[in-house]
């Protein structure tokens, strides 16, 4: 699949800082504005949809590996599982959270709201990576490829 | 605003008697496009912005996977000549329709009326959402922390139908030869 | 009530295309217009008149929309993503292999 015009690589290389900035503050102040760790982490996702369609395949199969975006993507649920299950080593019940208990921060601000911050930024990362493998194996690699 | 949800709602059935009928495939799949942005609109309508977001996006990318897969196969839609067995098709498939838009009905006129839910399980939440979690976002607060194996289930699906596709796509299938 | 009725009606115009449409694609189209009604008649049963969105800002009265049924929509979208992305892998494979997208025609040939 090649890629487009030099106006199209030249707005989408503009756009693609500012495309991820947002998505990353939705991600981390989920607890405080509409979003959370599911709407920025389909923005994530969907920047890197618009770089490797701008820029084609053949330069963006140096850059990104579909093996690095399934790895990535074990790593956010892993840790999801690592919050969940401290809980219960703790002696109490399931997904505890843990450090609004212990010192609950002041609210409306950016470091409140115990564990629900991390849940955020762990889903965030899992659902970037999986949408991204999803976009890289039906729409780039063609029938019976590996990479 | 009730007429806006009306108006937008029509707009949703119209545009999806468009994408199921026209010949050309790729015709179809952009009226699909025109269904989500109005689905985009109505969630802003109704006060939730999360999903706004979520949708808008989301319906971009399956446009764009949709797309992909035409090029891959055919391109037009020439598999729909009227023979005997249509007919009998059409007519159950009718009848069946009717039948369960009747139901539909009656089953309507007994929920509470639409801007009057039933608060019971909700209004808990909203009471003691914000000094028993200490984040000001209640739809995050019930998805990760009153709720928490939900989202867990969720994103094991989302892992499942990764490796799905990953493995139905990998290998080579035997040609005809 | 109307507006439920409405939204009853995308659903069964999704239906429609799963039940009688002859090509693969098609189907696919139906379900995922299925999808949407469903998120919709979600979203619309849990609707207050008058209410804001549901994040609590300082000194603000608090009168909001039900939070519960978007926690569940939230999920649903992604998933149904997911769910799109198997079958329209599946779709792909089945036309590499029978070189028709049919439904008649793939039930006789054997490959």
């Amino acid at each position: 699949m090649t890629g487009m015009t030099p106006i199209v690589k030249r707005i989408a290389q503009l756009m693609v800082p500012s495309i991820l900035l947002l998505g990353i503050y939705v991600i981390v102040h989920g607890h405080l504005t509409p979003g959370g760790g599911f709407a920025g982490g389909v923005l994530v996702a969907g920047c890197f949809a618009l770089l490797t369609l701008a820029y084609g395949t053949e330069e963006m199969k140096s850059e990104v590996f579909k093996w690095r975006a399934s790895l990535l993507e074990s790593v956010g649920i892993f840790i999801f599982w690592f919050l969940a299950v401290s809980g219960v080593v703790q002696g109490s019940y399931f997904c505890l959270n843990l450090i609004s208990k212990s010192n609950p921060g002041i609210p409306f601000n950016l470091f409140s709201a115990g564990n629900i911050p991390l849940y955020n930024i762990a889903i965030g990362i899992e659902v970037a990576a999986a949408l991204f493998a999803i976009f890289i194996t039906v729409v780039v690699l063609k029938v019976g490829e590996k990479s | 605003m009730l007429t806006a949800l009306i108006l937008l709602t029509v707009l949703m059935i119209l545009g999806a008697f468009i994408a199921l009928e026209s010949k050309d495939l790729l015709s179809g799949v952009i009226s699909l496009g025109i269904i989500g942005f109005a689905l985009t609109i109505i969630f802003l309508v109704l006060q939730a912005p999360d999903l706004a977001i979520v949708q808008i996006i989301i319906e971009t990318m399956t446009l764009v996977i949709l797309i992909a897969a035409i090029q891959k196969t055919t391109r037009e839609d020439t598999s729909d000549e009227f023979d005997a067995k249509k007919v009998m098709i059409w007519c159950a498939g009718l009848v069946f329709i009717i039948v369960f838009l009747l139901a539909a009905i009656k089953a309507f006129q007994h929920m509470p009326a639409f801007g009057e839910p039933t608060l019971r399980m909700a209004q808990y939440y909203i009471d003691n959402g914000l000094s028993l979690t200490g984040a000001s976002n209640l739809v995050a607060a019930i998805i990760l922390d009153f709720r928490a194996y939900d989202t867990l289930g969720e994103a094991t699906v989302l892992f499942t139908s990764v490796a799905g596709v990953v493995v139905v796509l990998r290998k080579m299938g035997r040609k005809r030869a | 009530m109307i507006l439920f009725i409405l939204a009853f009606l995308l659903f069964l115009v999704g239906l429609y295309g799963i039940l009688i449409k002859r090509n693969l694609i098609k189907v696919i189209i139906g379900l995922m217009i299925v999808e949407y009604a469903v998120n919709l008649i979600f979203v619309l049963v849990g609707y207050r008149e008058g209410g804001t969105a549901p994040i609590e800002m300082l000194g603000q009265k608090t009168f909001f929309v039900d939070p519960l049924p978007q926690a569940l929509v939230l999920t649903a979208i992604v998933i149904g993503l997911g769910t799109t992305a198997l079958m329209v892998s599946v779709a792909v494979r089945i036309y590499e292999k029978y070189d028709t997208l049919d439904v008649r025609k793939i039930r006789k040939l054997r490959g």
